[in-house]
C-alpha cells in the first residue's frame, strides 16, 4: 500500500495498456488504422470513425501547456497552491496532469511553454504521467 | 417541434431560498411543486407527467402522490431542467401526457438528505482527471479560462465586470443572496479559489428549488396565470471531462443547443428582449454570448465590460443576479427558467418593460451538457 493520498485510478480492461505503459516509463496513446486519428482517453475503437482497427503507440512525451488553474484549497495528497493543468501532447491529444519542477505561479506557468513527461509512482501498479518544463 | 403549442402555466420557486434548515432535499422538491400547483390551481391528481434530476421521478411521483403516464429522469447536471422542458413539450405535443410537472430541489448548503456525488475510480474521470487534484466544479470548470483569455486578449478587469454587472441586477431583487454593489477591485481582491478565479467569480452555494407546470397552449387559456409559450428548444452533450472538451474557447454543446433553439423559434438575435445564461462561474456568460451568436468571437468580454448587458441596456442578462449573486443550489438551471417565466409574465423584481421574448440557456457538468429554451408571452 502507498501512503500517497491522491485518488488512485482503477485500471479497466480497456485502459490497462495505458497504465502498463506509464509503469514501464512509456506514455501510450492509440491510433486508428483506418483514419489515422491519434486519440485519448483509451478505448478499443476509434472515436472519429468507429473502427475497431486500432493499435497502441508510444508517444514522444513532448507537450505544451494548454491551460490550467492554480488551486488554492486543501485536497488530500496536494499542498496548495498547486496547478491542475491540461497539456497538449505533440501527437495532438490533450490530457489533465500536474506540472512539476516549476513554481506554481502564473509567472512561471506560461501558456504554450514546452513540457516533457515524467512519472510519479503511486505504488507498484500505478505511475501517473506528470509534466515538467522541457530541458533544452 | 411546432412553435407555441405548449405553455408554462404554473411556476414557483421554493418558499425559502438560501439556507433552508427545515427541509430535506425531497421536501424542497415538494415545496416548490406545491407552490407551482397552487399558482395554477392544480393538485397532484391533475398531473400526468413528471420530470426531475436530483431525485428520480419514482421518488417524486410517489412523494407527491402522482400517477404519471410519462416520466423523464434526464440528469445531465444543471441544464437538466431546460432539457426536461424540451422533452415535456414534445411529449405533450405528441399526446403522451397532458400536464407535466418539472421539479427541482437541492439541499446544496444544509446538505439534508442530499444525494452524494461520487466518481468511480475506474471511470474515465476517475482515472484521467481525479488523480491530478481537482475537488469539485470550482477546480475544474475554470480550467479553460486562461486559454480563452489568451486567445482573445481578455483582461482580468474585463472578466471581473461579469460579477460587478450581475451584482447590479441582484441589487434590484429582494430575494437575491448578495445585493450590495461591488467593484472590479472588490472582485480582484477577493479570496483566490482557483487562479484565475476568485470567490466573487464563483457561484453561491444555496438550498432551494423550483417547479414548472406545462400543458398544451389550447388548455393554457383556462388557467389563472398568464401563459408563457415555448417558442424554441435545443439540447446537446459533449464530454464528461472538461480536459477533453474539443475547443477550450467554445462549447460544442452550447453551439448545438443554442442555434437549434433559435432555428426552431424562427427568431433573430435582435428579437430577444431578455437573456439568461447559466453562470456557475464568471466565464460562462462569455461563452454563452459567443456560442449563441449574440456577439462575434472574442467580443463577449468587452461587450459585458462595456455595460451592454447591464441594467438599462438592450440585452438584459441574468436579471435575477444569476448564480453568482442570486442563488445556486448546485444545479442552477431551474432558477434561470423561473426568472425567464417571471419576465414573460411581467412580474420580475427587475422587470424589463414590454419584454416579449426570453432566451434561457443552461450548462450541465463542466461544459458537459447544454439546454436552451426560448419563451414568448404572445399567443399564436
Ligand atoms: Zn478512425
Amino acid at each position: 500500500m502507498s501512503d500517497d493520498q491522491r485518488p488512485r485510478p482503477q485500471p479497466t480492461p480497456e485502459t490497462q495498456y495505458f497504465w502498463d505503459g506509464t509503469k514501464a516509463g512509456e506514455l501510450r496513446l492509440q491510433k486508428c488504422g483506418d483514419c489515422e486519428k491519434v486519440y485519448f482517453p483509451p478505448r478499443p475503437f476509434c472515436p472519429a470513425c468507429s473502427s475497431r482497427n486500432v493499435a497502441t503507440m508510444a508517444a514522444s512525451g513532448k507537450a505544451s501547456l494548454y491551460s490550467y488553474v492554480i488551486h488554492h484549497r486543501k485536497v488530500p495528497g496536494f499542498t496548495p497552491p498547486y496547478a491542475i493543468a491540461v497539456v497538449e501532447l505533440a501527437e495532438g491529444p490533450r490530457m489533465m496532469t500536474n506540472i512539476v519542477d516549476c513554481p506554481q505561479t502564473p509567472q512561471a506557468l506560461v501558456l504554450d511553454m514546452a513540457l516533457e513527461v515524467t512519472y510519479h509512482k503511486m505504488d507498484d501498479e500505478i505511475s501517473l504521467p506528470l509534466f515538467r518544463p522541457a530541458k533544452g | 417541434m411546432r412553435q407555441k403549442t405548449v405553455a408554462v402555466v404554473g411556476a414557483s420557486e421554493t418558499t425559502g431560498l438560501g439556507t433552508i434548515a427545515t427541509m430535506s432535499q425531497i421536501q424542497l422538491h415538494a415545496d416548490a411543486a406545491l407552490n407551482a400547483m397552487a399558482d395554477c390551481g392544480l393538485t397532484a391528481k391533475d398531473i400526468d407527467g413528471v420530470a426531475c434530476a436530483t431525485e428520480t421521478p419514482v421518488q417524486i411521483a410517489h412523494y407527491l402522490g402522482i400517477k404519471p403516464s410519462w416520466v423523464d429522469g434526464t440528469a445531465v447536471g444543471g441544464c437538466s431542467f431546460m432539457i426536461h422542458v424540451r422533452h415535456a413539450a414534445a411529449a405533450i405535443e405528441a399526446g403522451l401526457c397532458k400536464t407535466v410537472l418539472i421539479t427541482h430541489g437541492e439541499s446544496g448548503k444544509s446538505r439534508i438528505a442530499q444525494i452524494p456525488r461520487t466518481i468511480p475510480a475506474g471511470s474515465l474521470n476517475g482515472q484521467f482527471e481525479q488523480p491530478f487534484g481537482p475537488m469539485g466544479p470550482p477546480s475544474l470548470f475554470p480550467i479553460p479560462v486562461l486559454r480563452f483569455m489568451k486567445k482573445y486578449g481578455v483582461t482580468h478587469e474585463q472578466m471581473a465586470m461579469v460579477s460587478v454587472v450581475q451584482r447590479e441586477w441582484a441589487g434590484k431583487n429582494p430575494r437575491a443572496t448578495f445585493k450590495d454593489p461591488i467593484t472590479t477591485d472588490d472582485v480582484l481582491n477577493s479570496r483566490m479559489i482557483a487562479y484565475p478565479f476568485r470567490i466573487l467569480q464563483c457561484c453561491l452555494v444555496s438550498d432551494g428549488g423550483g417547479a414548472l407546470i406545462l400543458t398544451s397552449s389550447d388548455r393554457a387559456k383556462d388557467f389563472p396565470t398568464k401563459p408563457v409559450y415555448i417558442l424554441g428548444t435545443g439540447e446537446s452533450v459533449e464530454s464528461p471531462m472538461v480536459s477533453q472538451m474539443a475547443d477550450f474557447t467554445s462549447s460544442q454543446a452550447f453551439s448545438i443547443a443554442g442555434p437549434t433553439a433559435f432555428r426552431e423559434a424562427g427568431i433573430a438575435h435582435k428579437d430577444v428582449d431578455h437573456l439568461m445564461i447559466y453562470d456557475a462561474f464568471a466565464h460562462l456568460p462569455l461563452y454563452g454570448l459567443e456560442d449563441l451568436g449574440f456577439v462575434g468571437r472574442g467580443e463577449a468580454a468587452s461587450f459585458i465590460a462595456g455595460r451592454n448587458t447591464a441594467p438599462g441596456s438592450k440585452l438584459p442578462l441574468n436579471t435575477n443576479g444569476g448564480g453568482l449573486s442570486y442563488a445556486h443550489s448546485g444545479m442552477y438551471g431551474m432558477f434561470a427558467l423561473q426568472e425567464s417565466v417571471r419576465q414573460m409574465r411581467g412580474i420580475a423584481p427587475a422587470q424589463i418593460p414590454g419584454a416579449k421574448i426570453s432566451v434561457c440557456h443552461g450548462v450541465g457538468g463542466m461544459f458537459s451538457a447544454s439546454g436552451t429554451i426560448i419563451f414568448s408571452n404572445e399567443p399564436n
